[in-house]
């Protein structure tokens, strides 16, 4: 039996939903980009539309995701129940309540910031306390798993943490080092100019807080993920984890390289010294190296699973793996995709080619082949495995489930490769049209906004399968006992090897120091500078 | 830690491909000192409209060929909207924006800035090739971002004229 079951299911249900209703906005921006005429199309409502799908999908969608299997994937892997659990539903209501605030202030036109919200365009300050009461939440849910975290250590002395609760103590403390940044631009700054406390705040400052957070959100979104890579998928696939230690190498990597890294999304800003942005750039790219170390563990655990089945050639073992189970399929197909969207990043992320495509259809393009189809499409994948365990129920619509995650992936294909082929023509991202007074050159965009648009439709298609199995699961599955979760266990258990990467507290202290080198003196000379600051600005 | 012999090779190959991303990196900030635009400078935005540089708007083209663009973005425009410059010249941008935050991006190009108010924002490109640009606001400022848009011509120009318009 699952303990927190219910609290798992609750976080989940949301997730579920807020992904269904995003995707449908999404059907909408996608094809209005191809300039076809929709009922009640207006600028209004696409600006609307795009900072509701923003916010849903990468913030509400991931975040209750997360929390939900982080419940489980601790309470299993611990085999202990979770501690605290009334802090656990009280965090639940305050990440819920901030949610409504921020859907209403958004529904009602008063918060057409996008989700990035960047001052001086200023949303109703229901927008910004809904945000905060959700990364109150969320803290929330650190705290209990860190808690129970703690106890289990006290009542198993010496034993090795799990690698899965390591994964998710690396997520958790990614996300408490990522949201000081954005509770420090939300709480000192917005709240106060929103409410019209105080008069004006300073852009740039604002843009170096949100993107300390901004970026080091990624790997939250990403390292739940990883932990189903490395230790749910090659136990759905029916082998091995090919290596315990360098998963583990790899969760530290991120919390030391996910944050000081922020100003590679702040190449193009006035106000950022170069040296600094140089030093970030440095950083990010070794992030690249614990996903390159991914790649083959991952990949080798899966030929574990296929030379187990019997395989012998080199290549054959592929044929072995179970690519008709929805869960295996999404995790193989989420994986491609993020090794194609990976050399995008580091495009992204290099200081002078950044200039070609910064703030173009190119970047849309690279995120929903990362978040939006790395960790997404595995999130998917990983539901189907779990809902029908923590319901006791059977999956419903399973032959829906089971092409779901290939249309998916046809889907995104032609959506993000017409994305950055639009983006190094020069299409910018989050317009509404691009009529540009009768340009003949942003004429030549509306082929890649056409293939986008398909390529949206087939993803709109494949969104809605997956939650009408959610639903269906959940509402008419056949009541049926399933066989429990489990982890797939390494080929070599770790024993007593380097114990050094379980010591979170050192890895933290790590961090910490990387950060103050990446960011205290930049912010320190920013706030001594003589700067002036801008009045709020609402113009949709 | 022992580490499989081809998971080792990989490792060391993944490393090999980071040095040479930094290498490249380093070699064209250094080498050919390509700069994203960094400059720091603070203007009150409150004043952008009566500012003796901003408030008019335009080129210059200067004595030894090369030419100064002074621009404002606003909601939803840019000031000037048709802008000349001379081919095959250091071309200096300014830009600022009286209330909230624009993008300029000359496409086809790597011309692309972010525009903050409070801040100058500017960069140095040389244009070879003759003929008319489109300029777009590439960062989301309100209901008419879509719409705000110039255009860039690049032409072959006498030393000391002007060609603001
Ligand atoms: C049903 C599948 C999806 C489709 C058809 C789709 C389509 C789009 C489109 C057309 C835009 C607007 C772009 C613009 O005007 O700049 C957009 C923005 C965005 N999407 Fe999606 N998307 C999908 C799924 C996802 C998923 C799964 C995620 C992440 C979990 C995601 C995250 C985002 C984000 C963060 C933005 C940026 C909003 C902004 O620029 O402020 N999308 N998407
Ligand atoms: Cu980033
Ligand atoms: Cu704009």
């Amino acid at each position: 039996m699952i303990e927190s079951r219910r609290l798992a299911l609750a976080n989940i249900w949301v997730a579920i939903s807020a992904f269904g209703v995003a995707a449908a906005m999404a059907l909408m921006q996608a094809l209005s980009r191809a300039d076809l005429d929709l009922p009640w199309r207006s600028e209004r409502m696409y600006y609307l539309s795009v900072t509701a799908h923003g916010v849903l999908m990468a913030i509400v969608f991931t975040t209750f995701f997360i929390m939900g299997l982080g419940y489980v994937v601790t309470e299993k892997s611990l085999r202990r129940p979770i501690t605290m659990k009334k802090i656990a539903w009280g965090s639940f209501w305050v990440a819920m309540i901030g949610t409504l605030m921020v859907a209403w202030a958004i529904l009602w036109g008063k918060a057409s910031v996008l989700y990035t919200f960047y001052p001086p365009l200023k949303a109703h300050p229901l927008f910004y306390i809904g945000a905060a009461l959700l990364v109150i939440g969320s803290w929330g849910w650190c705290w209990v798993i860190v808690d129970t975290y703690l106890r289990w250590k006290r009542e198993n002395a010496g034993a090795r943490t799990p690698l899965p609760v390591h994964g998710y103590l690396a997520t958790i403390i990614v996300w408490i080092l990522a949201t000081i940044g954005v509770a420090a631009e939300v709480l000192l700054m917005l709240i106060p100019w929103s409410m019209g406390i105080t008069e004006k705040v300073d852009p740039i400052m604002a843009r170096i807080l949100f993107w300390w957070f901004g970026h080091p959100l990624v790997y939250f979104w990403l390292l739940p993920a990883y932990v189903v890579w490395y230790t749910m998928a090659p136990k759905v696939a029916g082998g091995k984890l090919f290596s315990d230690p360098l998963a583990r190498l790899v969760f530290v990597l991120f919390i030391l390289l996910s944050t000081p890294v922020g100003f590679h999304h702040q190449f193009m800003d006035p106000g950022v010294e170069a040296g600094w942005k140089l030093f970030h750039t440095f950083n990010t790219m070794w992030i690249l190296f614990p996903s390159f170390i991914t790649a083959f563990t991952v990949i080798a655990s899966f030929e574990v699973a296929g030379r187990l089945k019997g395989a012998t050639g080199w290549f054959d073992w592929l044929e072995e793996l179970p690519w008709g189970n929805p869960t295996f399929s999404s995790v193989a197909l989420a994986m491609i995709m993020f090794a194609v969207g990976g050399f995008g990043g580091a495009i992204n992320a290099s200081f002078g080619m950044n200039a070609m495509i910064h703030n173009t259809a190119w970047v849309q393009g690279h995120f929903h082949m990362t978040v939006g189809t790395a960790v997404a499409l595995t999130f998917m994948g990983i539901s189907y495995y779990l809902l029908p365990k923590l319901l006791g129920r059977e999956l419903e619509l399973s032959l829906l489930a089971r092409i779901q995650p290939y249309l998916w992936f046809a889907g995104m294909l032609l959506f993000a490769v017409a994305n950055h082929l639009t983006g190094l023509a020069g299409m910018p991202r989050r317009i509404y049209q691009f009529e540009y007074a009768g340009s003949q050159i942003a004429d030549q965009w509306i082929s890649g906004t056409g293939i986008s648009a398909l390529g949206g439709v087939l993803l709109f298609v494949s969104a809605a399968c997956f939650v009408a199995v959610m639903f269906a699961t959940g509402l008419a599955g056949k009541k049926q006992e399933q066989p429990a979760i489990e982890f797939a266990e390494p080929l070599e258990e770790p024993g007593d090897k380097v114990r050094i990467l379980d010591r979170m507290g050192l890895w933290v202290a790590l961090a910490a120091v990387l950060i103050v080198a990446a960011y205290a003196v930049p912010i320190i000379q920013h706030l001594s500078a003589e700067t002036f600051g801008s009045r709020g600005f609402s113009p949709f | 830690m022992n580490v499989d012999f081809y998971e080792k090779i990989w490792m060391w190959a993944a490393l090999g491909i980071i040095v040479v991303f930094l290498a490249s990196i380093g070699f064209t900030t250094f080498g050919m000192a390509v700069q994203p635009p960094s400059h720091v400078e603070m203007i009150d935005p409150e004043t952008v409209r009566t500012d003796p540089e901003f408030s008019q708007p335009g080129v210059t083209v200067h004595e030894d060929g090369s030419a100064t663009v002074v621009v404002q973005a606003m909601l939803f425009a840019f000031l000037p909207n048709e802008i000349h410059v001379p081919r095959g010249q250091p071309v200096t941008f300014r830009l600022t924006s009286p209330d909230v935050i624009h993008g300029f991006q000359i496409v086809g190009t790597n011309g692309n800035t972010m525009v903050v108010p409070g801040y100058v924002s500017q960069f140095t490109t040389t244009f070879s090739r003759a003929g008319e640009y489109l300029i777009v606001c590439n960062e989301y400022c309100g209901l008419g971002h879509h719409n705000m848009s110039a255009k860039l011509i690049v032409e072959d120009m006498a030393s000391g004229t002007g060609g603001a318009r």
